[in-house]
């Protein structure tokens, strides 16, 4: 795991940049990860070493990962969108529809239609958000309950099962390629793609000043409400593709599926060092959030822990993040005004 | 000026009889200003002149009602500050807005980035360019360091770093050295005259003489939104500005009956708030009406507050009628007399949505109630006392203060405030937004306080009423009492003169 280190190539600065790998937020993270990791394989050497316990390692975070990296964007431009859990459903549901109700259709035309479901969904929050002038943390609890209460309407007590749908499909939600599952290619793939768009596009770093200061970002007259819809719709839009690839990898799909995953997306990017009031943070961070999130979950009963401590210690885990973030920017700003007296004394 | 003259160019920024109403209040009457290529123009003008609504409406924040608007001899309308960006104009504000997370380059460059051919944002040109421009400022900046932390002179300096990569024409700098210390005064000077002699035009608004008549070439006045004069800055003295500044008859409008002034009751003793305020004492007296005078972000409303207790101080002491009042306590503040009346009432000092007799029973709640309860009937003959004594014109007790006028508004605050019988009123801006005539009201009220033996501290941006009301003057210039003036010797002149001149060499 060097996400972040693939980020850009190895320059003559090598020595600046792995300075700034041990310094980056991203690390520390990682750091945990590899000791809950490490641990676990010291308690129950399969939970590494084993065909299958590779695998699932990557696999089981895969669906959240795609999630985090749309939520993180979102949280950057100081929004969040909690309707993701509930686009997941719906799109899923839509997927196997698809198959049912039109028979022979090409697995890919179905993978559009998700995606571009989602982005329409994504679409509703962030017309809302940005034209309406309603803070996001309603708009998108409303639209989570409201897309819920659609994929409801329309699954009813109905269920989806793998049988309803086709067998290389199916085959996509667990078929590894190189020992690695084609779900965590997929998952890396957008990770790469929107940290490279976050920092080397306009519209990627205009999304961390909109974040950053909403009133300086209308005084730089940049596009704000455009902005907001975008990264709006990329939830929208990688909330749909999870969706399908849920389908794919559990071949099952009713009404509740997705249920509860806006929070860990949530979780996941604040684990992974985005700034809950934006501007800061990035993709690989909340990418390993939800590896790390999903990584714990599995660990904790192999290491003797009660399900009742679980939940608990995600919960510390996100409280001890911000505490973290929080003593973090306190102690940079202290250093970058203190730098600041220095040089003008 | 370097131009000869000759070919009368077109001037870099022109406006004549520009006017800008809102709703009933008229911020500019008939603003002029002719600012030449290759100068720097200061604007000067009491509060409340119509400097900022003038920059803002060339900064393409407001539209005018009225009047011209040329660039470079074309007339223009902008409709939004983007507008006048790419015109080639750009506003250096007193306290710039930056993105705090973001590197010194990324703020100078976002929304218009340097690409390459696929899009994607060459950060080697941005920074050289960056870098470039820094250089040529002579300033040494971290580029790479986020914009947090930054002194307000560095953030001006990367707002000056932007306005040239837009290659911008037109800088205007509002009140650009209140934040800064002499050695950054300085050297913003001289980045202001270099980019002069680049051709460039600047506006310079402040409210210190001694750098007025340093830096600039020629000097605008304005006075209750008007125009007043230009001259070149050799032409003029420090004196002669002050008094077109103020240069209105003093109408009798705002006199303060004789009343018998008493024992010292609000003793402030060298309070110091480092950064806000420093040294600061003062008394005030029963009986009597004391102003604290100065510009606009002096320092008056924080030295309020600190007394009042809202805000902390770092050290000194208030005592009130012998007692000590306890540092950043309001509610034992109340409890020993003393009471604040808020600048904005608005927001401060009322509820809106709340009927007239909530409002002004809001202090003595607790007084008010029986085992935890209070009847509308109790709350509504409080507050016909004070309404009835106020002679507030609001038909009904329950009609909601936020439909008030701003004097009806006012007295609504001021009766919440002499419920609780306080023996001092600290009152900020007390006829702030309110019609002449109801003024009138405000300060028979106040004298009428006086007269019953409250002593009453007032803060104010309106000379008229400093010079009708108070019986002493301290003027608060930068966070210092500079100068203490008796009602006799307090003229318009003076009491400008102490707000805007050092007395001693900037810090």
């Amino acid at each position: 795991m060097t996400l972040t280190s693939t980020e850009r190539p190895p320059t003559n600065a090598v020595a600046r940049l792995t300075g700034q790998f041990f310094r980056s937020r991203e690390t520390g993270i990682l750091a945990a990860l590899v000791i809950v990791i490490a641990v676990t394989t010291i308690v129950n050497p399969t939970f590494l070493f084993s065909s299958d316990g590779f695998r699932d390692l990557l696999l089981t975070p895969s669906i959240l990962i795609l999630i985090a990296v749309g939520q993180a964007m979102v949280i950057i431009t100081r929004s969040v969108d909690l309707s993701v859990g509930s686009v997941v459903g719906l799109t899923a549901y839509l997927a196997g529809r698809l198959f049912i109700d039109v028979p022979g259709i090409p697995i890919i035309a179905v993978f559009l239609i998700a995606v571009a479901g989602g982005a329409l969904l994504g679409l509703v929050n962030g017309l809302l958000v940005a034209y309406g002038k309603v803070p996001a943390l309603v708009i998108t609890l409303g639209t989570l309950y409201a897309y819920r209460g659609i994929n409801v309407l329309w699954t009813g007590s109905n269920r989806i099962n793998s049988s309803d749908m086709p067998k290389a499909f199916l085959g996509l939600g667990t078929q590894t390629l190189l020992f690695i599952p084609s779900l965590t290619i997929i998952a890396l793939v957008v990770v790469l793609a929107a940290g490279w768009y976050l920092r080397n596009k306009r519209g990627g770093r205009e999304l961390y000043a909109i974040g950053s200061d909403p009133d300086a970002a209308e005084l730089y007259g940049l596009r704000v409400p455009r902005r907001i819809v975008t990264a709006f719709v990329l939830s929208g839009a990688l909330a749909g593709l999870a969706g399908i690839l849920f389908a794919a990898r559990y071949g099952t799909t009713n009404s509740q599926t997705g249920t509860g995953l806006e929070l860990q997306a949530v979780g996941a990017a604040v684990i992974g060092g985005v700034a809950i009031f934006g501007g800061s943070g990035t993709v690989y961070g909340a990418a390993i959030g939800a590896v790390l999130l999903l990584t714990i979950n599995r660990a904790l009963p192999i290491l003797g822990i009660q399900d009742f401590w679980q939940q608990a210690v995600v919960g510390a885990l996100i409280i001890g993040a911000i505490v973290l973030d929080r003593l973090l920017a306190l102690r940079l700003s202290r250093k970058l005004t203190s730098e600041r007296q220095v040089s003008h004394d | 000026m370097t131009m000869s003259p000759n070919s009368p160019a077109p001037a870099a920024l022109e406006l004549r009889g520009v006017a800008k109403s809102f709703g009933a209040v008229v911020a500019l009457a008939s603003a002029d200003l002719r600012l030449e290529m290759n100068s720097i123009h200061a604007l000067v003008g009491e509060n409340g002149a119509g400097k900022s609504t003038l920059v803002k409406i060339v900064a393409g924040l407001y539209q005018r009602d009225a009047g011209d608007f040329l660039l470079r001899g074309e007339s223009v309308d902008f409709t939004s500050t983007a507008q006048a960006k790419a015109a080639g104009i750009a506003v250096i504000y007193q306290e710039p807005t930056l993105f705090p997370d973001l590197s010194v380059t990324e703020n100078i460059f976002m929304g218009r980035q340097p690409t390459d051919r696929y899009g994607r944002i060459d950060r080697r040109a941005m920074k050289a360019e960056a870098s470039q421009i820094f250089e040529r400022l002579a300033v040494h900046m971290d580029l790479d360091r986020p914009a947090e932390g930054l002194s307000i002179a560095d953030q001006q300096l990367i707002e000056i770093a932007k306005a040239i990569s837009l290659d911008a024409r037109v800088l205007i700098m509002d009140e650009p050295t209140a934040a800064l210390s002499g050695v950054e005064v300085d050297r913003l000077f001289a980045v202001a005259r270099s980019l002069r002699d680049e051709g460039r035009g600047i506006v310079f608004i402040s409210h210190r003489f001694d750098e007025v008549f340093a830096l600039s070439d020629t000097i605008t006045v304005m006075r209750d939104g008007r125009y007043i004069s230009t001259d070149a800055i050799t032409d003029v003295t420090e004196d002669e500005i002050v008094r077109r500044m103020v240069g209105r008859d003093i109408t009798e409008l705002f006199p303060k009956e004789e009343a018998v002034i008493g024992d010292v009751l609000l003793q402030v003793d060298d309070i110091s708030s480092t950064g806000v305020f420093s040294n600061v004492s003062f008394s005030v007296r029963s009986g009597e009406i004391v102003a604290l005078a100065g510009l606009v972000g002096a320092g008056r409303s924080e030295i309020a507050r600190a007394v009042f207790g809202v805000d902390g101080y770092d050290s000194g002491t208030v005592t009130l009628g012998g007692r000590r009042v306890p540092r950043h306590n309001p509610a034992a503040a109340m409890t020993l007399g003393l009471a604040l009346v808020p600048e904005d009432r608005r927001k401060q000092g009322l509820i809106l949505e709340s009927s007239v007799a909530r409002n002004a029973t809001l202090s003595i709640r607790t007084k008010l109630s029986r085992f935890g309860f209070i009847t509308s009937r109790a709350e509504n003959a409080a507050a016909r006392i004070w309404a009835t004594r106020l002679q507030v014109k609001s038909s009904a007790l329950d009609t909601l203060a936020g439909t008030l006028s701003g004097g009806n508004q006012q007295k609504v605050v001021l009766g919440k405030w002499l419920a609780t019988e306080p023996t001092v009123l600290i009152i900020d801006e007390p006829t702030r937004g309110i019609d002449v005539g109801t003024k009138a009201e405000v300060h028979r009220l106040l004298s009428d306080l006086a007269g019953r033996g409250l002593g009453i501290l007032m803060i104010s941006s309106e000379l008229p009423e400093v010079l009708g009301m108070a019986d002493r003057v301290l003027v608060v210039r930068e966070g210092r009492i500079t100068a203490e003036i008796a009602r006799a010797d307090a003229t318009a002149e003076s009491v400008m003169f102490a707000a805007t001149h050092a007395e001693e060499p900037v810090r």
